[in-house]
């Protein structure tokens, strides 16, 4: 007589069969998320490198590297972050170094000083109109982030365009959250001294 | 230190919003008082804004159709 086995002798193989389909579909998943990140993922991955080019091959490798480990993933947790610690890893990788001593010295400079020094070469004629901040241009920022040195740069990109808690920065960099903070202080200010030195010529 | 040289050195994490209770309200305090530091504060969130809007350049069609592709591919 012809019947169908009762659940508790399903075979090895249905188990398998199953197991592997539902394994499939988280992947799937997996892969459909990071994908749908990949803007946000990008628009930190071209500040932490220096052209266009270098970022796409970033991206690629970070992606790839990504969708072949998916499994490490732990679901719920923070998916953006966990690809931009595979790709700042990479990126660490691919010869650029860590520094080894981050320049420690104090800077002159503190928090005020680009406002300082925009607003000390404020033209005469109705200052009241103009915001300082428009005596800023979109290029000069580029160019003054991309010469901030890569220690510091890594955390004010994660934090200030990444929108990164300081927390998640020291995750994804693999140091301790107090050093993130000083980093962080120190690298914008390494960037309003730049900004300040290509705005206000001397 | 006076006031003001604190309020520059609170003035990375008051933007942060990692300062506690007692320091946001010492901050606000002396922000409402003090247009110097004002004029400097409106600044610094403006600047962050801008280096935001500054830094952003779209992912170009062809990265996302790679990305794409890196897929492990369906059986």
């Amino acid at each position: 007589m012809l019947g169908w086995p009762p659940m508790s002798e399903s075979t090895p193989t249905t188990a398998e069969t199953r197991r592997l389909a539902a394994e499939s579909r988280d992947r799937v998943r997996f892969e459909e998320e990071a994908l749908e990140l990949s803007d946000q993922v990008y628009r930190v991955a071209r500040r932490l490198v220096g052209s266009r080019e270098e970022a796409e091959d970033l991206m690629q490798d970070a992606y790839a590297r990504a969708f072949r480990s998916w499994r490490q993933y732990q679901p719920g947790t923070n998916l953006r972050a966990w690809l931009l610690r595979i790709l700042t890893n990479l990126n660490i990788d691919n010869g650029r170094r860590r520094q080894r001593t981050p320049e420690t010295q104090p800077l002159e400079e503190g928090d005020y000083f680009l406002y300082n020094k925009l607003e000390a070469a404020a033209p005469e004629e109705n200052p009241a109109e103009e915001r300082v901040i428009e005596r800023l241009s979109q290029g000069s920022v580029v160019d003054a982030l991309a010469e901030v040195p890569h220690d510091f740069r890594d955390v004010v990109v994660l934090v200030d365009i990444g929108d990164f808690s300081y927390a998640d920065a020291a995750q994804i960099l693999d140091i301790p959250v107090g050093t993130v903070m000083s980093r962080l202080h120190r690298g914008r200010r390494i960037l309003k001294r730049n900004l300040a030195e290509s705005a206000v010529p001397t | 230190m006076d006031l003001c040289d604190q309020c520059e050195e609170m003035m990375q994490p008051y933007v942060d919003g990692v300062l506690s209770d007692v320091q946001v309200q010492r901050a606000k305090e002396h922000l409402d008082r003090c247009t110097w530091c004002a004029k400097r504060y409106r600044f610094e969130v403006e600047l962050r804004h801008f280096v935001r809007v500054a830094a952003a350049e779209p992912m170009s069609p062809e990265l996302k159709a790679k990305l794409a592709a890196l897929r492990t591919p369906l059986h």
